[in-house]
């Protein structure tokens, strides 16, 4: 012992010029984000979810018809989609299409949302059952529902540009609304209702309380509720097959046709544009979505 | 909340354009083919309604029960290789750094959000014969094969003769690989908002009480988090069982599906009749499956998906 | 004075099959702290907010300064409340806080900024006026809330717990304030709180409710020293209750028996017989090591528990018979430890006049 107590002052000043090979190991039990086999399974994840997408904008610069090996960089792909007049239209047409139908779905799942959150009333759980239906049921049912739908009632084909795109725009509002008063009611439930009934005792009436404290706080739901509407619009492809006709192609329509025969870098460039458009809508859907803080409490 | 009763006029402005909208352009259509799947085809577009239910007898003939079952498997093995990637995925970006967790969370959600076409598309550039997939292998098979004949292992030919590429796209496989790839995301999401719940104490209690990480999350983190597991092989294995858009451009001809054969039946094959009962007897099956998960997970409100 | 602000008669409240508020009367006076106390769920806060308008009564009528507010909606009341959550719009600077009550009834905007401000400074937070919400703490939120409904100038401030959702230490210093603050603008207060403390400290007038029912409408003092029912004295305060036999004694007196302890007399009985409850405040019960002498009312027992709160203790004792009684203990010495411990025997004594007969 009495030895230990000598050498002791020693090895304390020596330590700090001693070199570790390794760091120590200082990861927690619970830090499982800082472990290499956890890093490895979650980058290797990431790695095939966007492998194929990244691949895809790539190629849509590069210089190669087959799509294969990197040639150059070019935008000539963007100038022949651009130029490619059907793929043009259906471009127009996905984004009329969407547009419209942003416009509507919002407003109805809006009030719907209002509806569900603000009253109590007979046959409530079987109305929002139904409510839900749209966005439980495979899309194929839905699709093909359409089909028939439009072709029983005898709906006007030939129509005018943007009239023959209504059947489209509503099958896509029948899907899209209730995704919104979903994403607005999920809003809403996080209102306390005494910032309502402070309106009214502080004298306000039911209208002034409706837009001076209810809207904006629904606000940022809405806009992420349009949002979503207009990404579920340019995405679908499978109700929109059973309701466009030949000139009615949209632009998910349009690609499917053309990726029967062949990968073409046309395709890539238009693909690549569309991604772009749903992510920058996404990032803002996802701003607005985002938790603001003070609000509920 | 307050009854319908105290604001009549608020109450109905509310209600009357979505309760019309959802009547008229969703329940009436769905109602229209629930009619024609009890109808007979005498002509090109002739269809009489007998209430006659040959429709539903005809699904159970063998051909059809292949794809049925073909679809089931496909869609259970599709869903558990989603949970397999998913739950280490919620599970690491929960137990990320707080300013991590949005990024990362932002970065599984993505791909969802991009056309359902384009990434089906994407994969087919990736999977197909002279693909990225192949191109790597094939990179892998050279180098392996220059060292074989550098240490003159070459004639015993222990890799093949020449490269052969793989078959992976235009069959089961691809299929699978397509429905795990695009409804990933679906499962990450039910999962992350479970584990996250999860109070992290159960787990330093757990490890504080002798067992290790494996026996923790076998006993406490999984049990826990079961909500969150039934919710999102619920959640994928509806729309799987439902696809069409995979199996149709990344299936081979004998890789279909429901969704593929009732398509056929609305365009090529022409019998509406047969196509409606198909798709009702698919709604059926996911209601059913949306029955056991409000079962297994206890009641919740119907909004909530 | 006699004239009432607020009058309450034969209200009643259901929700369904649950009755909320069950046929309450009575007056609140003008000028007055008025306090409704009671446990979570007894109907305080539904009789508050049916006199701001928010709930409707199913039977009976409220009248505030003399009207009656059968269909008067709670914008149209010269009442306004502070709401437990204070209800402060996230969206709003403090001042747009403070001005919408007088915005959205169309003051105009000049006056609106005046009085604002003027609200703002009589709660000293003249100089976050241009703040969000978010940027304040608990405290500061509670103050903008007082101010938006007092610049409204009502006849009465309804306060639905207003301190619950502060720490210990700031819902002591709010006490005192909010007492100044009635003081200083001299309308009526109407709180509704579960902590009998607050009630106590601030009220004029306190109302215990129980179970939809008023149980007592009575001063501080009067509901300590006279609670008139066993619920009022477990609620307000500790308390031992001991069950005992009451018989007529001689003249006005009563005479109770509690098995283990004897027979005495009780005041104020009015002619009870029969079994009743005797409510002793601990701290009117007396501990010495030698029997007491006197008329006082004395029992021995033993120490089996003691708790130290600083100021006081707290000592737990049984009766040879087997009576739980506790005794509160002024520690107005530092060796207090010396004069008690548990296992002690010692002499327990309280004067007659000063056990309460309870009714209910």
């Amino acid at each position: 012992m009495a030895e230990l107590t000598t050498t002791a002052p020693h090895a304390v000043r020596s330590a700090p010029r001693r070199r570790r090979w390794f760091r120590r190991n200082d990861i927690g039990p619970l830090e499982y984000s800082r472990k290499i086999w956890v890093q490895l399974f979650v980058g290797a994840t990431f790695l095939m979810l966007y492998a194929p997408i990244i691949t895809l904008v790539a190629y849509s610069f590069n210089d190669s018809r087959r799509n294969v090996v990197w040639k150059g960089f070019t935008f000539k792909y963007y100038i022949k989609a651009w130029n490619n007049d059907g793929l043009f239209e259906a471009f127009m047409n996905s984004i009329t299409i969407a547009f419209m139908s942003t416009v509507i779905s919002t407003i109805l799942g809006a009030m719907v949302a209002l509806l569900l959150w603000r009253f109590r009333f007979p046959g409530k759980a079987a109305y929002e059952g139904f409510m839900a239906l749209p966005i439980v049921i495979p899309e194929i049912c839905m699709g093909v529902a359409m089909l028939v739908f439009f072709a029983r009632i005898g709906w006007p084909s030939g129509m005018p540009w943007p009239l023959n795109l209504s059947a489209i725009t509503i099958a896509h509002i029948a899907f899209s609304f209730p995704f919104v008063a979903v994403v607005v009611r999920a809003r809403m439930s996080g209102f306390n209702r005494e910032l309502e009934e402070a309106s009214k005792d502080l004298g306000a009436s039911e209208w002034q309380t409706f837009w001076n404290v209810v809207f904006p706080f629904m606000k940022p739901g809405i806009v992420a509720g349009a949002l979503l509407a207009f990404t579920l619009s340019l995405d679908d492809f499978v109700i929109t097959f059973f309701t466009s006709g030949p000139d009615t192609v949209t632009f998910p329509v349009k690609v499917y046709s053309m990726v029967r025969f062949s990968v073409t870098p046309e395709v890539n460039a238009a693909s690549t544009l569309l991604i772009v458009i749903t992510v920058i809508a996404t990032l803002f859907a996802m701003k607005f979505q985002a938790p603001d803080k003070g609000s509920a409490h | 909340m307050e009854s319908w009763k105290t604001n009549r006029a608020v109450f109905w402005v509310l209600s009357l354009p979505g309760s019309f909208w959802l009547g008229f352009f969703f329940l009436t259509p769905l109602a229209l083919i629930w009619i024609l799947s009890f109808g007979e085809k005498t002509g090109i577009i002739t269809i009489d309604i007998t209430w006659t239910l040959e429709n539903y007898i005809r699904a159970l003939e063998p051909v059809y029960l292949e794809v049925v079952w073909k679809s089931i498997w496909i869609s259970v093995l599709a869903t558990v290789l989603c949970l397999a990637l998913a739950y280490p995925m919620a599970f690491a970006i929960s137990f990320a750094p707080g300013r991590w967790k949005p990024l990362l969370l932002m970065a599984v959600m993505l791909p969802f959000w991009i056309n359902l076409l384009i990434r089906t598309y994407a994969l087919i550039a990736v999977l197909r014969t002279r693909g990225y997939v192949n191109f790597t292998l094939e990179w892998f098979w050279e180098k392996a094969d220059a060292v074989l004949t550098f240490i003159g292992l070459e004639q015993l030919e222990l890799i093949g003769a020449r490269f052969e590429p793989l078959p992976i796209l235009y069959n089961n496989f691809a299929v699978i690989f397509g429905l795990v790839y695009v409804f990933m995301p679906f499962m990450v999401l039910p999962l992350y908002a479970n584990i996250e719940k999860l109070d992290k104490s159960f787990l330093e209690a757990s490890l504080d009480l002798g067992a290790g990480h494996w026996r923790t999350l076998r006993s406490v983190v999984v049990p826990l988090t079961m909500p969150g597991i039934v919710s999102g092989i619920i959640l994928v294995f509806i729309p799987c069982l439902g696809s069409f858009l995979t199996p149709d451009l990344l299936g081979g001809t004998n890789a279909q599906m429901i969704g593929n054969v009732i398509e056929r039946q609305f365009k090529a094959a022409n019998d509406w009749p047969f196509g409606s009962a198909l798709s009702f007897l698919l709604m059926y099956a996911t209601f059913g499956a949306l029955a056991i998960r409000s079962v297994l997970s206890g009641r919740q409100s119907g909004m909530e998906i | 004075m006699s004239e009432a602000i607020i009058s309450i008669q034969n209200v009643t409240k259901r929700f369904g099959s649950v009755v909320a508020v069950d046929d309450v009367s009575f007056d609140i006076r003008p000028n007055e702290f008025f306090a409704l106390l009671g446990p979570s769920g007894c109907g305080k806060t539904t009789l508050l907010r049916m006199i701001s308008g928010l709930e409707i009564p199913s039977d009976g009528t409220i009248l505030i300064d003399g009207m009656d507010t059968d269909g008067v909606p709670p914008n149209r009341r010269p009442v306004n409340m502070v709401f437990q959550s204070y209800a402060v719009f996230p969206h709003m600077t403090v001042l747009d806080n403070v001005g919408y009550g007088l915005k959205v009834v169309g003051t105009p905007k000049p006056e609106i900024e005046q009085r604002a401000r003027e609200a703002l400074e009589m709660v000293q937070l003249a100089e976050l006026a241009e703040r969000m919400p978010d940027q304040l703490s608990g405290g500061q939120r509670q103050r903008v809330a007082l101010a938006r409904a007092l610049v409204k100038r009502p006849k009465v401030l309804l306060l639905d717990e207003p301190l619950s959702a502060l720490d210990a230490k700031l819902r002591e210093q709010m006490r005192l304030e909010l007492a100044k603050l009635q003081e200083s603008v001299g309308i009526t207060f109407i709180i509704v709180t579960h902590d009998q403390d607050e009630a106590l400290s601030m009220a004029d007038r306190i109302a215990v409710m129980d179970g939809g029912r008023v149980s007592q409408i009575a001063t501080p003092e009067e509901l300590y020293e006279s609670p008139k029912t066993r619920f009022v004295a477990d609620f307000i305060g500790k308390v031992n209750l001991l069950d005992g036999e009451a018989s007529r004694g001689r003249g006005n007196a009563v005479t109770v028996a509690v098995d283990g302890i004897g027979a005495f007399n009780v005041e104020d009985a009015e002619g009870v017989e029969g079994q009743v409850s005797l409510a002793i405040r601990p701290e009117k019960l007396k501990l010495s090591a030698k029997k007491p002498t006197g008329k006082d009312v004395k029992v021995q027992g033993k120490v089996v528990d003691l708790a130290y709160y600083g100021n006081a203790s707290h000592v737990f004792l049984e009766t040879t018979s087997g009576i739980s009684l506790t005794a509160n203990v002024q520690n107005d010495t530092r060796d207090f430890d010396d004069t008690l411990a548990v296992g002690d025997t010692t002499w327990v004594s309280w004067r007659a006049t000063d056990a309460l007969l309870l009714g209910g």
